[in-house]
């Protein structure tokens, strides 16, 4: 790869070992895709998470005096202390989640702490270039918004957002950002959960690839778009996908395909919909837990989750919780929604994720969930997963099905 | 019979040297799905279950499982001084890259012959990443 004269100081050492490390990363990464350069990038998303591997990575870098150059927001750890007056949080585990946040802010990171961090804390223009971690952010970013970032891991986002540089191979260049498989969508999508199964299904069918879906009949929402991005990270791996008409880089199916033929096509009717709806249902009978906000919830979930509990009390024997960004929950609270979900018993929790050790508590526990990615996480005994109308309906009755 | 040896050009992505028993997988590894404290592959339908990963040199065609479970897989088995010492493959992700940059593993891939046609589970290999080169020493 060609390395610039600075670039050459700083592998060696020259501006300090946190900076050496995270280019000697992007380097590595360069070499094993033949890319020639690096390119600028304006903006980072690191999926910090709390664990070993990342601990040592940021400290690393944070230790050697590193710095981000360009704006790098952070994904959920947790608060320990916050957690700590709840849960017998192991004291090992939390001394991580502490070290780890402690690092990311000593290496200039925006402590967003959030998985949504692009509606709001850190948030990409159409054409810009990018390093976003994290499942849903990654093809949000790509399609909704049409910025161009790889599939980071958080190391390599971290390291990005510390050069501001980016080594140029896969979807940063145009040509590999063409369609792959055609996804010809006859499903009705009434809601978001529909793009729940949509996502989840299409991963599954897919694996590996950029789908571009045809037949989509209306504006799918914000919220719509998170849900299919994240889902189709849990079943699979889509960094990228089209709904011409709707996501920004292509205007036709053909423009999506660059004049390609699909190596496969694919057709999703209610009936695959149903069907991936009923793999995910795993038991029935009571629950202890509802665990909303996986992805994060956004402010309009927020209310939704108050409209449906308003005036209604959570059953005794049911944990009910939300995890959202600390700049939703912000207005969520000044809308009154938070002070709604607690009056009938529910907890709005910030910064964290349910793939964390905080909820150790809920290790043997039954529980519902909106989310395949958050029962996917198996941090509980069994997770079913349905629409949310269902989960608060679980939580006021203390049971389900 | 008299041991054979040959070598290999090979392509560096993470330098160093590392050399050890063969241990071929033609499935895509999660190094998650191993025990942490012996490297034995826990994941029940691998070809490779009940194996042991530590101190091997590992011959597979890719990763697999999100970045964070993969990442902290590796990391987990180096702290406890049971990861493979040099790894092998054939389409090489970004995931798989930090993973073992940040272990210190040497990672190659494009061997100027297939690998799973040269490469047998047992064979003594050695890799030195930095040189661009693999040896195969077979008994």
């Amino acid at each position: 790869m060609y390395l610039t004269k600075e670039e050459e100081r700083i592998l060696a050492g020259e501006f300090g070992e946190g900076t050496e490390k995270a280019l000697e990363l992007l380097v590595a990464i360069g070499d094993a895709y033949d890319a020639e350069k690096m390119i600028p990038i304006s903006r980072a998303h690191a999926a910090s998470s709390g664990q070993e591997g990342d601990l040592y990575f940021v400290e690393l870098l944070a230790n050697g005096g590193a710095r981000c150059k360009v704006p790098t927001s952070t994904n959920p750890v947790y608060d320990i202390e916050y957690f700590d007056k709840l849960f017998d949080v192991p004291k090992d585990e939390g001394e991580v989640a502490r070290r780890v946040m402690d690092a990311y802010k000593r290496v200039g990171a925006i402590l967003s702490w959030s998985c949504v961090p692009y509606l709001a804390e850190n948030i990409p223009l159409y054409g810009e270039t990018v390093a976003f971690s994290e499942s849903s952010a990654t093809p949000y970013v790509n399609s909704v918004i049409g910025a161009r970032t790889n599939r980071e891991a958080a190391q390599s986002a971290l390291a990005a957002g510390v050069i501001g540089k980016a080594p140029e191979y896969g979807l940063l260049i145009r040509e590999n950002r063409k369609g792959t498989h055609l996804v010809k969508v006859e499903a009705i999508l009434k809601d978001e959960f529909d793009y729940t199964l949509l996502g989840y299904y299409v991963g599954k069918r897919i694996g590996y690839g950029i789908p571009v879906l045809k037949g989509i009949s209306r504006q799918p929402s914000t919220e719509e778009f998170i849900n299919f991005c994240a889902m189709s990270n849990v079943s699979g791996a889509i960094s990228m996908f089209y709904m011409p008409g709707f996501t920004v880089e292509a205007s036709t199916v053909e423009e999506a395909f660059q004049g390609d033929v699909p190596k496969d096509k694919i057709t999703v009717t209610d009936h695959e919909l149903r069907q991936a709806c009923d793999e995910l249902q795993t038991t029935s009978g009571g629950i202890d837990f509802v665990m909303l906000g996986c992805p994060h919830y956004t402010l309009k979930q927020l209310g939704d989750v108050a409209r449906l509990l308003n005036g209604k009390k959570i059953h005794d024997g049911v944990s009910f919780w939300v995890c959202t960004s600390a700049t939703a929950k912000v207005l969520a609270e000044r809308n009154g929604h938070v002070g709604v979900i607690e009056k009938a018993g529910g907890h709005v929790v910030v910064d964290t994720c349910i793939d964390e050790p905080c909820w150790i508590a809920y290790k043997d526990k039954v529980g519902i969930t909106d989310s395949p990615k958050c029962a996917y996480y198996r941090r509980f005994k069994e997770a079913m997963v349905a629409r949310l109308q269902d989960c608060v309906e679980a939580a006021i009755r203390g049971r389900w099905g | 019979m008299k041991s054979s040896e040959i070598t290999l050009k090979c392509h560096k992505i993470i330098g160093g040297y590392g050399e050890g028993e063969a241990l071929v997988s033609h499935e895509p590894i999660c190094f998650y799905l191993t025990d942490p404290k012996t490297g034995v592959v826990r994941e029940r339908s691998h070809e490779l279950a009940g194996k042991n990963l530590a101190s091997k040199v590992l011959v597979f065609p890719s990763g697999k499982a999100s970045s964070v479970v993969q990442i902290d897989g590796l990391f987990k088995l180096a702290s406890h001084n049971v990861a493979p010492k040099a790894l092998i493959v054939k389409d090489v992700e970004t995931v798989l890259v930090v993973s073992a940059f940040l272990v210190k593993v040497p990672l190659v891939d494009r061997l100027e012959k297939d690998p799973f046609e040269i490469i047998r589970t047992g064979d003594f290999v050695k890799v030195d990443a930095e040189k661009c080169r693999v040896t195969i020493a077979r008994k």
